[in-house]
Formats: structure tokens, C-alpha cells, sequence
């Protein structure tokens, strides 16, 4: 009698999932690997839909992680524009929608998130672009050519990038934030400060501290009322207020949830078949030693390797300190640590110049950096960081101390 | 289509045609080199595509601008021809160019 052995199930082909797969074969795993996604594209990159892409001068296969000839050849079983309904943990099988049942052996969460829907009236009738998916970028990029006057309501990462990315194909731009400053969950009051001007030296109409309080559309003309009444006429809307995790699906498996599917610096549910990876988990950073839930590359790369590891059966701790990035305009941010919450901020550099980084401390220690258009100083700061390296807020606003030496040794 | 040659984390040597205007990095991951990571998606903010320029071809793969120098100096194991080969643009002059992966430390 042959027994036929359920295969590892990957169910999310986003950065985590695609991150996974590799990391089971590197890891020297051979048996039966099926990543299941539910777009029709091959895994590919999110951070360039709200940046580069939309200018149209990239080429959708330019975004793929990996060729399809990669999981031919790694014998990775793509079941795509296939979506997970419910698993069922005593009998080890997933049903996707359509009726297939597929058994599994070892199974990962990547679900990542879905945006945050726009909820005033008006929303619902109105043509919203959301920034998630490949389709996302390609009808916003498609549109971008048509229009002249844009709202963008949400001052974030996604909602900067895309006004930076309009005001460069010459577009009219108002950007709408609820908050009285932008960025404000991930970074300082100066760096807020400082992207405030540079949005509006580049011509974008900010205003901070403004709800949204209905959309009227009419034909192709969108009104974007505010909370104290002004109205703002618009030919498109963008809104990015943010996501959240994808983790119904463990939910209702009986994963214990928390703002995501909650697992351990391992990258382990509570069920030992399962673990998790990326946007979608509630999880323990060892290097932080806290729980959180993050949304970016490195969390989801990083994050998944652990997650291999576990399903190989050596578990390895996540424990990297997180790191980010954001491009607007002629600016290149690059994020080390977890600034927020903070005891104190000091800067380097110089931001008339468009230059400088800020040092968060908590408790004493270095808590993260912000460094714009300041890679060295971004480098320094994640081997300070991962060192664990003492450096006092004095030292780091001291542009004559040597940070690179202090990273160095 | 120009020839890069990529001597990978594993010694392994990968023939590849690489179009033009692409960058050396974008030719790896489309040809599977192991050890090229590009975590950033090429934006020179990383360093998870660090490679060493053959000898031989030191001087016609250019040296690197102030953000990819400035990214590479605390990369893992840095040497005179480290390079990001994400910065790196794929051209006929490049043909044959011989790059090896360097090993990254995260």
C-alpha cells in the first residue's frame, strides 16, 4: 500500500509566502510544497505600486519576486486566483472556493492585509482608488494620465508616496489628513515637520487636522467634504488610511487572533502544523521583546525564514531589527528600530540640506533612526541597534562623532 | 541580449542573457542566482544584492555614486569592488561581465 504524504500548504503568495517557499528548499526540504495566492499574478513586490509603478515606466514582470521558471524548476505547485474558505485542523485540510480540498502535512498563514475602507458617505457609490494589489497600481496608473486634480486622503506612507508621484506627472494634488501631522503612528514631530514643507514646496495642498466627512460624485467629479465643510473638487481619490490583517481564515480555525494571527518569536501558532509570517501576524520580536504587528518587507522576509524553520523542525528566533523605507520625491527615508513610542528625539544633519537623522532613545537606549537621504547614518544605525551599542543623545547629535566608527567596532 | 556571469553564494557559475536597461541585479533574480536577495526590489536601500566585480572588469563596471558607496560601507565583508548590483544597468559595454554574490550577514 502506498501512502501518499500531504504536502507543505503556503497560503498567501505575497513577499512572506514567496519567502517561505524559498526558504523550505534552501532548507533542503523536498517533499510537496503549494503556495496558493489569490491574485492571477506570480508573487511579486508591493512597495513599487505606490511609488515607481505609477509613473507606467515598469513593466508588471519587472515586480515578480521570482520567473515562473522558479517554481517549476523548485517544483513549487502555484495554485493562484485560488482563495482559502476555512481548514479544518483535526482532519489537516483546506476547502478553497470552487470545492477543491487539498490535505496538508505542515501550514503557513501569509494572508498579509487588505486595505482600510473609506467609510463616510458617498464612499461606496464613488470610484476610490485603494493602493494593495498589482490591479490596484495598474487602474490607478492607467487613470493617472487623465486627470489633472487629485485628492489623496490619508497622510501616510502610501497616501505621500502617491502625492509625490502625482505632483511629478504634474498633477494637482490635495492630500487630507485626519491627524495634525503626517506619518504620525511611525515617526517624530520634525520628520513629520520636514515632509509637511517638502509636500508643499512641491506645489501638493496639505491639510493637516481635516476629517472627511462625505464624497458627493457626479459623473467624473468628486467632491471631497470635510468636517468643517470645506469642499474640494477632484477628477480622482486616493485613500490610504491603512490595512488590516488578513486572519479570518486562522480565526475561525481557532488561532488565537490579536490584531493578526498571534504567534511566537518562532513564528508558531499555538497549533504546531501552523505558523505565520508577515503582515498578517501578532507577533514577539526578540530583538524588541515585545509583540507587535508590522507592515514591510523586511518583517515579512525575515519573519518568514523563521517560519521555514520552524515547519523544517529548527526553530530559529526572529529577532531582526526591523527596518523600512520611503521614497517621496528626491528624498530617501530609511527607517531603523521602532522610534514610537519615545522618551526623546535628536536630529543630525541638516534638514534645510535635506539631510539628517533623528535619534530616538527609550529608557536610556537607542530606540531607532530615521535617516533621509542619509544611508550611511541608516546602515550605522542597524548595527548600533543589532549590537545593542551604547550612544547617548549627546554623541548622536554631535556631528563630529564618529558613528561609523562606533558601528564598526 | 548581453551575457552576465554570476558566480553565486555557492560557487556555482550562471550564464545569463540579460537585457538591456535592466539592472545586473533585476538579471540575477530573473535567472535564480542564489544569494541575491534584493529585499528593497532595487531602490539602494539595502545592501541584500552586494556583489564583487571581476577583476578583469573593474574598470568598465564604473565605480559606485555617493548613495550606493555611502550603502555599502558597513556591508558585510566590503571590498574595493563591492558594488550594488542593483545600481548597476545592463548595457552592451557589459557583456560578459563576471560579478560574484557576496555573502550578506542578516
Amino acid at each position: 500500500m502506498s501512502v501518499s504524504i500531504a504536502p507543505i500548504v503556503v497560503v498567501g503568495a505575497g513577499q512572506a509566502g514567496q519567502q517561505i517557499c524559498e526558504s523550505l528548499r534552501r532548507g533542503g526540504y523536498e517533499g510537496g510544497l503549494v503556495l496558493i495566492g489569490d491574485e492571477p499574478a506570480l508573487p511579486y513586490q508591493r512597495p513599487p505600486l505606490s511609488k515607481k509603478f505609477l509613473t507606467g515606466a515598469l513593466e508588471a514582470e519587472r515586480l515578480w519576486l521570482r520567473p515562473a521558471s522558479y517554481y517549476e524548476k523548485q517544483n513549487v505547485e502555484l495554485r493562484l486566483e485560488a482563495r482559502v474558505e476555512r481548514i479544518d485542523r483535526t482532519t489537516r485540510t483546506l476547502y478553497l472556493s470552487g470545492g477543491a480540498t487539498l490535505r496538508y502535512a505542515g501550514l503557513a498563514f501569509t494572508t498579509g492585509t487588505r486595505v482600510r475602507a473609506l467609510a463616510v458617505p458617498g464612499a461606496e457609490q464613488a470610484e476610490i482608488h485603494y493602493i494593495r494589489s498589482l490591479a490596484d497600481g495598474q487602474r490607478l496608473a492607467a487613470r493617472l494620465p487623465q486627470v489633472r486634480r487629485i485628492a489623496v486622503i490619508g497622510g501616510g506612507f502610501i497616501g505621500l508616496e502617491v502625492a509625490a508621484i502625482a505632483r511629478e506627472l504634474g498633477k494637482e494634488v490635495v492630500l487630507i489628513e485626519a491627524f495634525e501631522r503626517l506619518m504620525a503612528r511611525a515617526v517624530a514631530p520634525q520628520v513629520s515637520a520636514f515632509y509637511a514643507d517638502l509636500h508643499r514646496s512641491h506645489g501638493v495642498e496639505l491639510l493637516l487636522s481635516t476629517g472627511v466627512s462625505a464624497i458627493r460624485s457626479n459623473g467624473d467629479a468628486h467632491t471631497v467634504v470635510t468636517d468643517s465643510g470645506a469642499q474640494h473638487t477632484v477628477d480622482l481619490l486616493v485613500v490610504g488610511i491603512g490595512v488590516l490583517p488578513n486572519s479570518e481564515v486562522a480565526e475561525q480555525a481557532g488561532l488565537e487572533c490579536r490584531n493578526g494571527i498571534v504567534v511566537d518569536s518562532c513564528a508558531r501558532t499555538s497549533d504546531p502544523l501552523i505558523v505565520a509570517a508577515g503582515d498578517c501576524t501578532w507577533h514577539m520580536n526578540g530583538f524588541l521583546q515585545r509583540e507587535l504587528r508590522l507592515e514591510s518587507v523586511q518583517n515579512a522576509v525575515d519573519q518568514a525564514k523563521s517560519a521555514a524553520a520552524s515547519l523544517l523542525g529548527q526553530p530559529s528566533e526572529y529577532c531582526q531589527v526591523p527596518w523600512f523605507w520611503s521614497d517621496q520625491y528626491d528624498v530617501k527615508l530609511q527607517i531603523a528600530g521602532i522610534g514610537m513610542p519615545h522618551d526623546e528625539a535628536v536630529s543630525r544633519g541638516d534638514p534645510a540640506a535635506k539631510a539628517f537623522s533623528v535619534f530616538y532613545f527609550r529608557a536610556g537606549a537607542l530606540a531607532a533612526v530615521d535617516s533621509l537621504n542619509r544611508p550611511a547614518e541608516h546602515m550605522a544605525a542597524r548595527k548600533l541597534l543589532a549590537q545593542h551599542t551604547a550612544l547617548s543623545p549627546a554623541q548622536a547629535a554631535d556631528s563630529t562623532f564618529d558613528l561609523m566608527a562606533l558601528a564598526r567596532a | 541580449m548581453p551575457k552576465i556571469i554570476y558566480v553565486d553564494i555557492d560557487g556555482a557559475r550562471h550564464e545569463c542573457n540579460v537585457a538591456k536597461g535592466v539592472s545586473v541585479m533585476e538579471g540575477a533574480i530573473q535567472n535564480g542566482v542564489a544569494g541575491i536577495l534584493a529585499i528593497c526590489g532595487g531602490s539602494c536601500a539595502c545592501s541584500t544584492c552586494h556583489v564583487y566585480i571581476d577583476a578583469a572588469w573593474a574598470d568598465r563596471a564604473g565605480a559606485p555614486a555617493d548613495i550606493e558607496d555611502s550603502t555599502l560601507e558597513l556591508a558585510y565583508d566590503r571590498k574595493p569592488n563591492s558594488r550594488l548590483s542593483c545600481q548597476i544597468e545592463v548595457s552592451d559595454a557589459l557583456d560578459g561581465l563576471v560579478v560574484h554574490v557576496a555573502q550578506n550577514d542578516g
